[in-house]
C-alpha cells in the first residue's frame, strides 16, 4: 500500500504525482472495489429476501416438507446435470483443442478455432429448442439400446422417456454448452507451449503423440482445469436449455433416460418465477441462494487446484 | 523397408534411432477405405442408416490403422496414429451439434423471417402473423444499456489489476472477479429483481433492472478478456515509454491501450455477444410485453429470447403460428450473436498493431 496517509511530505525524494495519474489510477481502483461491493450486494440481497422462506414454517413453503425438502432433489438435479456434462465434455475439448493446435493444417486451424468459438455463441435458448426438437428424438433409439443391452445398471434402468427428454439428454445438451468454454482455454495455453520444449521432444525423437504428452500437457494442465472450473461453473447454473430440455417430474433418481428425473434450480427458477408471489418468491430466491453457495464452493475449490499448481500462463 | 519389419524397434534404443518401417501415404486412407466396406456389410446384417454408417466407419478404419501400424511401425507410432484418429474424430463430434443447430433453426425459423416479423409488434396479434419489432428493440435496448455500464467498469478494473494493483487488494479482486465470472446467470436475475424490489416493492419488471443483471454477467467478462490482452503487452513498451519520461497515465492509454486495442475490441464485442442472447436474467427482471416500450425505467419489455421462449412454451390456441415466430426468433438471435462475433473477428484484424508504420 502507498502511504498516502501521512499528510506531511514523506521523506524519501518521491516521484511527481500529475493529476491525470491520480484520477486514472483513483478510478481504475474505484472500478475494481465497486466489482467488490456487487459481489457483497449479490450475497446480500439475496439472503435479505430469502429470509422469509427461510424463518417460514414448514407448511407454508410449496411441497408442504419445508425448505430443504424443497431445495434437496433440486441441488440434485443441478449436481447430476453437470457432473454428466463435465464428464463429456472435458475430454472432448481436450482432444479439440489438441487438434486445432497440432494437427489440423495451419492455414484452416484459425477458421477451424473460429467455427468452435461460434458454439460457445450460441444463446441457451437456441440449445434449448435445438435439444427439444433435433436431439432429443434422435436419442430415443440410442436410450432404447441402452436400457435393454445395459439396463441392469441403475443409471440406465429405464423405462426408456418416448421424448427423449430425459437428464441424460440435458447433460449432453450441457456438455455441448461447455465444451467451447474448455476447449478455448485449453487452446490458449496449449498454444503457449514453448516452441522451445516441442522442438527439443521432438529433436529426442518423439512422435508428435509423445511430445503433446511429454511438453503440452503437463504444460497446460492448469488452464484445462481452469476451463474446465469455468465449464463447471456454467453447467451449474445453466438454466434455458435446461428448463426446456429436462421433463420434469419426480424427485431425486439415478435413473438418466426415464421421464422422470428431478429439476435443476436454475430450471425451477426459470419456470416458476414469472408466475410466483409472496412467499414462493422468496423461496425461489433462497433455492438462487443456495445455487449461489453451490457455485461459490465450486469455483473457490477449483481456484484453489489451480493456484496450488505452479503458475499459470506464460506472460506477465 | 529394408530394415527389420518384425522386430519391435522400441525396447530400450539406447543408441542411433530406431530404424522402424513406415507405412507408406496412402495406408491411412487404406483403412479407412477398408473400414467403410467392412461398415457397409455390418450395416447390412444389422441396419444401416449414415449414421452408423459414419460411426462404423471411423471405429473400424481406426483398429485397422492402428494394427496395421503397430505390425509395421511399432507401437509408438501406433499409438501416435490411434491419438491422431481420436482426435480428429473428437472434432468431427464437436461439429455435429453446431451444423445441426443451425440447419434445424435455418429451415423452421426462416419461414418468418419476412419485412412483417420486423415492422410490427405482437399488439392484437391472434394466430397468423405477428412480428418481433418490440421484441428487437428490447433487446438493443437493454443490450446497449448494459454495455454502457459494463465497459467502464469492466476496463478500468483490468488496468488496475494489470498497471496498478498491488497487494490484498489485487488479490481479492482477482478472485472476485473469479466468483463473478461463475455467477449463474439466473443468479444474477435474482439479485437484480432482488436489489430493486427492496426498494422499488415486489413484482418489479423494468429494461433497466435486467440490464443491471447482465452487467453482472458481463463485467466478469470484460475484465477477464482486458486482462488476459493487456497482460501481452510487452513490459518493454511501457519501460520505453517510462524511460522517455511519460507519465504512467499517458503510457497507458498511448502506449498500452492503443497496443491491446484489437483485443480489447475482440473482448468487448464478444462480451456484448455473450449476453445479448441471455434469457434466464431477463425473464425475471424484464417479463414479456406484446406491445413496443421504448423507456427502460417504466414497465416490461419484450426482449428477444424471452419472446422466442415464451412463442414457444405459450404458442396460444392455433400454436404453430407462434411455433414458427419463436424459431424465427431464435434465428434471429443466432445471427445477432454471429453478426456479432463476426464484427469482433473483423476489428481483431483491422486493428491488430501494425509491425511498423
Amino acid at each position: 500500500m502507498t502511504t498516502t496517509s501521512a499528510p506531511t511530505e514523506p521523506p524519501v525524494q518521491r516521484p511527481v504525482r500529475r493529476i491525470g495519474d491520480r484520477v486514472f489510477s483513483g478510478g481504475a481502483r474505484i472500478a475494481g472495489i465497486l466489482i467488490l461491493i456487487v459481489l457483497a450486494g449479490v450475497g446480500a440481497f439475496l439472503v435479505v429476501e430469502s429470509l422469509p422462506a427461510i424463518t417460514a414454517s414448514p407448511e407454508d413453503v410449496p411441497g408442504e416438507g419445508g425448505l430443504a425438502a424443497y431445495i434437496a432433489p433440486l441441488i440434485f438435479g443441478t449436481l447430476l446435470s453437470a457432473l454428466i456434462a463435465l464428464l463429456v465434455a472435458t475430454p472432448l475439448a481436450v482432444a479439440i483443442a489438441l487438434f486445432i493446435t497440432f494437427y489440423a493444417p495451419r492455414r484452416i486451424a484459425q477458421p477451424l478455432g473460429y467455427v468452435v468459438d461460434l458454439l460457445a455463441a450460441i444463446p441457451s435458448i437456441v440449445y434449448g429448442f435445438w435439444g427439444i426438437a433435433w436431439l432429443a428424438p434422435q436419442m430415443v433409439p440410442f436410450y432404447e439400446w441402452l436400457e435393454e443391452n445395459l439396463g441392469f445398471i441403475p443409471l440406465f434402468a429405464g423405462p426408456v422417456s418416448t421424448t427423449g427428454r430425459t437428464m441424460l439428454t440435458a447433460g449432453l445438451v450441457l456438455a455441448i454448452m461447455i465444451l467451447p468454454i474448455i476447449s478455448a482455454l485449453a487452446r490458449e495455453v496449449f498454444g503457449q507451449t514453448p516452441a522451445l520444449h516441442r522442438e527439443a521432444a521432438l529433436a529426442l525423437g518423439a512422435t508428435r503423440w509423445e511430445m503433446i504428452r511429454m511438453a503440452v500437457l503437463p504444460y497446460g494442465r492448469s488452464g484445462v482445469i481452469g476451463g474446465a472450473m469455468l465449464g463447471l461453473g456454467r453447467a451449474l447454473g445453466e438454466t434455458m436449455a435446461i428448463a426446456l430440455v429436462l421433463s420434469v417430474s419426480g424427485g431425486i433418481t439415478f435413473n438418466l433416460i426415464s421421464s422422470g428425473n428431478p429439476s435443476t434450480i436454475a430450471a425451477n427458477i426459470a419456470l416458476e418465477f414469472p408466475e410466483s408471489s409472496g412467499l414462493d418468491v422468496n423461496t425461489l430466491i433462497a433455492s438462487g441462494l443456495a445455487l449461489f453457495l453451490i457455485t461459490l464452493l465450486v469455483n473457490t475449490l477449483a481456484r484453489w487446484i489451480v493456484n496450488r499448481r505452479a503458475d499459470f500462463s506464460g506472460a506477465n | 523397408m529394408s530394415q527389420t519389419t518384425a522386430a519391435p524397434p522400441d525396447a530400450p534404443a539406447p543408441t542411433g534411432i530406431p530404424r522402424a518401417g513406415r507405412l507408406p501415404r496412402w495406408a491411412p486412407y487404406a483403412c479407412f477405405a477398408a473400414g467403410a466396406g467392412a461398415a457397409v456389410l455390418l450395416g447390412l446384417l444389422t441396419s444401416l442408416n449414415p449414421a452408423t454408417f459414419v460411426i462404423y466407419t471411423v471405429v473400424l478404419g481406426t483398429i485397422a490403422l492402428y494394427v496395421a501400424s503397430r505390425r509395421v511401425e511399432g507401437s509408438r507410432r501406433a499409438i501416435d496414429r490411434l491419438v491422431t484418429c481420436l482426435v480428429v474424430s473428437a472434432f468431427g463430434i464437436a461439429m455435429v451439434p453446431l451444423i445441426s443447430l443451425v440447419i434445424e433453426v435455418l429451415s423452421q425459423g426462416l419461414e418468418r423471417l419476412d419485412g412483417e416479423f420486423f415492422s410490427s409488434s405482437l399488439v392484437g396479434v391472434v394466430g397468423e402473423g405477428g412480428g418481433a419489432y418490440h421484441a428487437l428493440m428490447g433487446t438493443l435496448i437493454v443490450t446497449g444499456l448494459t454495455t454502457l455500464i459494463s465497459v467502464p467498469i469492466g476496463l478500468m478494473t483490468a488496468i488496475y489489476l494489470v498497471e496498478y494493483g498491488t497487494g490484498r487488494l489485487k488479490r481479492s479482486i482477482t478472485f472476485m472477479v473469479d466468483v463473478m465470472t461463475g455467477i449463474p446467470s439466473i443468479v444474477a436475475g435474482l439479485f437484480a429483481y432482488a436489489l430493486f424490489a427492496s426498494f422499488l416493492g415486489p413484482g418489479i419488471r423494468l429494461g433497466i433492472v435486467g440490464a443491471v443483471a447482465l452487467s453482472v454477467l458481463m463485467i466478469p467478462v470484460v475484465v477477464r478478456s482486458a486482462e488476459e490482452v493487456l497482460k501481452l503487452v510487452p513490459n518493454e513498451l511501457r519501460e520505453a515509454s517510462y524511460a522517455l519520461g511519460v507519465p504512467k497515465w499517458r503510457t497507458i492509454v498511448k502506449v498500452v491501450i492503443p497496443t491491446a486495442i484489437a483485443g480489447l475490441g475482440t473482448g468487448i464485442t464478444l462480451a456484448i455477444a455473450r449476453v445479448v442472447g441471455e434469457t434466464a436474467p431477463l425473464l425475471v427482471t424484464v417479463g414479456i410485453t406484446n406491445a413496443t416500450n421504448f423507456d427502460p425505467f417504466d414497465g416490461r419489455m419484450a426482449t428477444l429470447p424471452v419472446y422466442a421462449y415464451y412463442q414457444l412454451t405459450q404458442p396460444g390456441v392455433p400454436p404453430q403460428f407462434a411455433i414458427d415466430r419463436a424459431w424465427t426468433a431464435a434465428l434471429l438471435l443466432i445471427i445477432l450473436v454471429m453478426g456479432l462475433n463476426l464484427v469482433a473477428r473483423l476489428i481483431s484484424r483491422f486493428f491488430a498493431p501494425k509491425t511498423g508504420r
